[in-house]
Parts: C-alpha cells; sequence; structure tokens
C-alpha cells in the first residue's frame, strides 16, 4: 500500500490569475525579500486582492530557512487569521509556507514535531497555496519541507502529508527573471531529483512517468533557457519539468546526492541545486556498480547509446556531466568554494549527517560509513568513483 | 530452528539478531530510547501482545514479552497487526513506508526516528534475519 498525492496544478500563461478565484478571506504571503524588492510579491496581491482578500506580507524568509523563522511567520499567521497560506520564491520560502501553514493550526507544536508519521489533526480552516518563482527544487508539489536547526547545524527533513499543498501556481513568467546562473542551478535541481526518483528503492508506476518525462525535458530545454532567459517556451517546459519532478519528491524518495547535499549544506550553506548537481555524477557512479538497471533505463529513454545496462548507464552519466559543462555547473566540490582544510575538519559531521539524512536509506546502492566519507573526499576532488 | 512471533523465545533470538549486527551497532550508536512492540489481531492470543526492548547506544540491553503493559514506560511504543509485523518481518513492507502510511503506529518523540532512519531501518533488518514462524 502507498499514495500518489498531488495538488491541483494551475500551469502555463496567466496560472497567476488562478489566485483571484480562491475561496478565503485573509492571505498571508510567506515569501523572502528579494521578491518584495523585485515587485514579485504585488504580481500576487492584485489578483489576491481583486478576489477579495486581505493580504499580509511575510517577506523574511532566509535561504535555508531555520526553525525560529518559521515559528515567526506561524505566529503572524495567526496574528492575522490568515485562512490561506501563500508561498511565494524558491524552494526556501516554499518549504517555510508548508511548515507555516501547519503551525498556524497547531500552536502547541514546535517545527521539530512536525513530521509525516504522526497525524497532524489538521482541518481545512487553513489552506496552502505554492507559487514556484524559480523551476527545479519541485517544493510547490509536496508536502517535506527542509528546515535548519541552527544549533545542531543541521538540515531536518520535516513535514506532514496532511498539510500537502491545496494548489501549486505554476506560471513561467515568474521564472522568466531567473539570472542564468540561477536557471542552471535550479534546473540541474530538477534533474537530479527525477533521476533519483526513478532509480531510488521507492520508485512506483505513478511516479516513473513524470519523472522521465522530466528529465527529458530537462536535457532538451535547460541550455535554452540557460542561453536565453526571455525563451518563454523553454521557460515553460522547465517550469513544467520541476513540478513533474516534484510528484516524485511527494510520493518516492531521492536519494545519495541529496543525502550528500544535505549535509554538505547543513554545513557551508552552498546553493542547494548546484551541490545536488555536483554530487549526481559521483553518487551515480556508485549506485550503478550494483544496479545499472534503472539508470540505463532512462538512458534508453532518452536515446542515448549502449550495448549493455552498465554502457547505457554510462552514457547517461557523461550525458550528465556534457550537461554541467553546457550550463557552466562546477564538477566537484573544491568549486563549490569551500576551503580544503575546512572540510575535512567538518568530515565526521558531515558523514553522520549525511548517514542520518532521511533520503539515504532509499538508494539504490546505500553506501556505510567509510564509503560516505570517500565520496565526499572524491567528490571534493573530482576524482572518478572506483569503489 | 525457527521460533513463534510474538513469544518470550523470539524476544530472546531478537536481542542476539541486535547484538550481533554491527551495521545496527554502527547506526544505532547514539541511540538512547526503549520500546514496547505492540501486536494485535494474533488469532488465539490475547490482544494485544507486548513486548519490551531496552536499546542504547548499539546494543539491546534487554528484550522480553511483558504480560502487564504498565511495568515499563518506554520511550517508544510501535503498534500493529500481526499481519502487518509479518510483512515488515519478511520484508515485504519498507518500514519507514509502514510509518508513513501509518500501518505501523508510532507514539514517541519523533525528532528521535527522523534522526536516526537508518537505525530504525538496521533494526528492522535485524528482525529479518531472525527465522520466524507465525501463527496461522
Ligand atoms: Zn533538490
Amino acid at each position: 500500500m502507498w499514495y500518489f498525492q498531488a495538488p491541483t496544478v494551475v500551469y502555463g500563461e496567466d496560472a497567476l490569475s488562478h489566485l483571484s478565484t480562491l475561496e478565503g478571506t485573509r492571505a498571508l504571503i510567506v515569501t523572502d525579500a528579494n521578491m518584495a524588492k523585485l515587485g514579485v510579491v504585488d504580481r500576487i496581491r492584485q489578483p489576491l486582492e481583486d478576489g477579495g482578500f486581505a493580504v499580509e506580507v511575510f517577506a523574511e524568509v532566509e535561504p535555508d530557512p531555520d526553525t525560529e523563522t518559521v515559528s515567526r511567520a506561524a505566529e503572524k499567521a495567526r496574528d492575522f487569521g490568515a485562512d490561506w497560506i501563500i508561498g511565494l520564491g524558491g524552494g526556501s520560502p516554499l518549504d517555510a509556507a508548508k511548515m507555516v501553514r501547519v503551525l498556524a493550526e497547531r500552536p502547541d507544536l514546535t517545527p521539530q514535531d512536525v513530521n509525516p508519521i504522526v497525524p497532524m489533526g489538521l482541518t481545512n480552516a487553513v489552506r496552502l497555496c505554492t507559487i514556484p518563482t524559480t523551476s527545479g527544487t519541485g517544493a510547490e508539489a509536496g508536502w517535506a519541507c527542509i528546515i535548519t536547526d541552527r544549533a545542531e547545524k543541521r538540515k531536518l527533513v520535516l513535514g506532514s502529508r496532511d498539510a500537502f499543498p491545496d494548489v501549486a501556481i505554476v506560471d513561467p513568467a515568474l521564472a522568466a527573471g531567473m539570472p542564468p546562473w540561477l536557471t542552471a542551478d535550479t534546473g540541474m535541481d530538477a534533474l537530479v531529483h527525477a533521476i533519483e526518483i526513478y532509480t531510488g528503492s521507492w520508485h512506483n508506476d505513478y511516479v516513473d512517468g513524470p519523472a522521465l518525462m522530466s528529465i527529458r525535458l530537462v536535457f532538451d530545454y535547460l541550455p535554452r533557457a540557460y542561453r536565453d532567459g526571455s525563451d518563454m517556451e523553454a521557460r515553460e517546459k522547465m517550469a513544467n519539468a520541476a513540478t513533474l519532478a516534484g510528484f516524485g519528491l511527494a510520493n518516492a524518495n531521492i536519494g545519495l546526492a541529496h543525502a550528500l547535499a544535505h549535509s554538505l549544506g547543513g554545513v557551508f550553506h552552498p546553493p542547494h541545486g548546484r551541490t545536488t548537481c555536483v554530487f549526481l555524477p559521483y553518487t551515480m557512479q556508485f549506485c550503478i556498480k550494483d544496479a545499472p538497471e534503472r539508470y540505463a533505463d532512462i538512458a534508453r529513454f532518452l536515446g542515448l547509446p549502449g550495448e549493455t545496462d552498465a554502457e547505457r548507464a554510462q552514457a547517461l552519466i557523461e550525458a550528465v556531466q556534457q550537461l554541467q559543462v553546457e550550463v557552466g555547473q562546477p564538477q566537484d566540490v573544491r568549486s563549490l568554494k569551500i576551503p580544503e582544510d575546512q572540510f575535512h575538519a567538518e568530515m565526521d559531521h558531515l558523514v553522520a549527517s549525511a548517514e542520518a539524512d532521511a533520503t539515504m536509506f532509499t538508494s539504490p546502492r546505500v553506501p556505510d560509513s567509510a564509503e560516505v566519507a570517500r565520496l565526499f573526499e572524491y567528490a571534493y576532488q573530482g576524482r572518478a568513483i572506483d569503489f | 530452528m525457527s521460533v513463534m512471533f510474538p513469544s518470550s523465545e523470539w524476544t530472546v533470538e531478537f536481542q542476539k539478531a541486535l547484538n550481533t549486527n554491527p551495521v545496527y551497532a554502527e547506526a544505532a550508536r547514539n541511540w538512547e530510547g526503549d520500546f514496547y512492540f505492540i501486536v494485535t489481531n494474533i488469532p488465539g492470543q490475547p490482544d494485544p501482545t507486548t513486548m519490551y526492548a531496552d536499546l542504547y547506544h548499539g546494543k539491546c540491553r534487554a528484550a522480553e514479552l511483558v504480560d502487564d503493559d504498565s511495568v515499563y514506560n518506554p520511550a517508544f511504543r510501535m503498534t500493529a497487526p500481526i499481519g502487518v509485523w509479518r510483512k515488515v518481518i519478511e520484508k515485504k513492507m519498507d518500514p519507514i513506508q509502514g510509518l508513513l502510511t501509518r500501518q505501523l503506529k508510532l507514539h514517541g518523540d519523533m525528532v528521535t526516528i527522523m534522526k536516526n532512519v537508518k537505525a530504525a531501518k538496521e533494526l528492522v533488518n535485524s528482525l529479518s534475519t531472525i527465522d520466524t514462524q507465525f501463527p496461522s
């Protein structure tokens, strides 16, 4: 027994106009300062007000939001009496919004209490709309939220299936303002999601199709969106690729590249998408030694060459590496500007956090502690995995 | 020789299985928290039947069948019908998916659980090494 759950997805040109049709009275927009500064908040506020909403804004979500921020935003939601939480932005504001939606209704809980195992006892008193402004995190489509525990220097995978987004608005116009580096960072994250979902041990018939389609869209359209941000066809296809992969995030699980990236992110805070993308070829090399079949499936779907599963899987790794180069992504951890002495000083902590990460155990090949350390080391030095 | 689940004999095998699994010892090296494993819907046995396990720093310090569940006040209680336990022990159900679908019901500090997914997984992997019989 398992579930497939997805929000109503409103996508394509003018999708934002759907906001004026939401039923409710008070909307709290949860976002970051940049969205407010760039005027994106106003583009959301207008249709909400047209629909009769009173609107308040919490624009204080930082990159990698922490437990304190989401608690503060939830307090604002309660004080305002919000019946809709509107998450607006990249992964961080959307993740924060999901947590705010739960805490707004359950002031007795701490963020750490919000987990998928225990029923949260929520009603429909507060609803959740997610609006991505980047094309990659897939956070709009699922329940999980990554919240940082600063005291422990760890990213926690929290959230509840009971607080699924009601509506995700995937309007490509919002992504059109991304600079090329952000297009690449986030677009590659979508690719990592889709590949890890398709190859992970929780893959299932319901997420396989969206994951494969997401992978194909990224290969076909990310270079175009990267070269020309005003190519709206490419923008729309990338927005869809991200949300399709998001279905997988919500209903299966990502894997090893994310476990390593979450761990590194908890200490050094490099951008999420760039980091998962750095790790992906290394974790693929590690995993195909045991289980090349699903990687070969993807290669077949993309029309990559190879006689055997191992050869096809290898062709997929090479295609990922080529795409990294094409869209200007770094290919080793050193290039994330993490000083080597600090990286080594934190190694025990990095290994422990990666092993405890909730995305680790669905990897097609699960490394032991020594192998996790070697994966980190090889990825830092840019060495192909040979173990 | 196979042992019946749940039973006093099974708890002995359970303790042995955990204490001879180096991967569990490593994954659970920071774990502190005892458990009730509560089995419901067992044909011909008291309902529920409760087993206690004291898990501490990668070792199982004690395991026993308890007649009266007020004897201990464990940090965690995991409850499921025997059919679900059987699927988990026979590795036909991923225990984390079992928890997420709430077929396995867990009470206790969830933060601790979510930070120790690997230990939970290895705990279950140990269970599946026990040659187990189920009441029919
Ligand atoms: Zn990601």
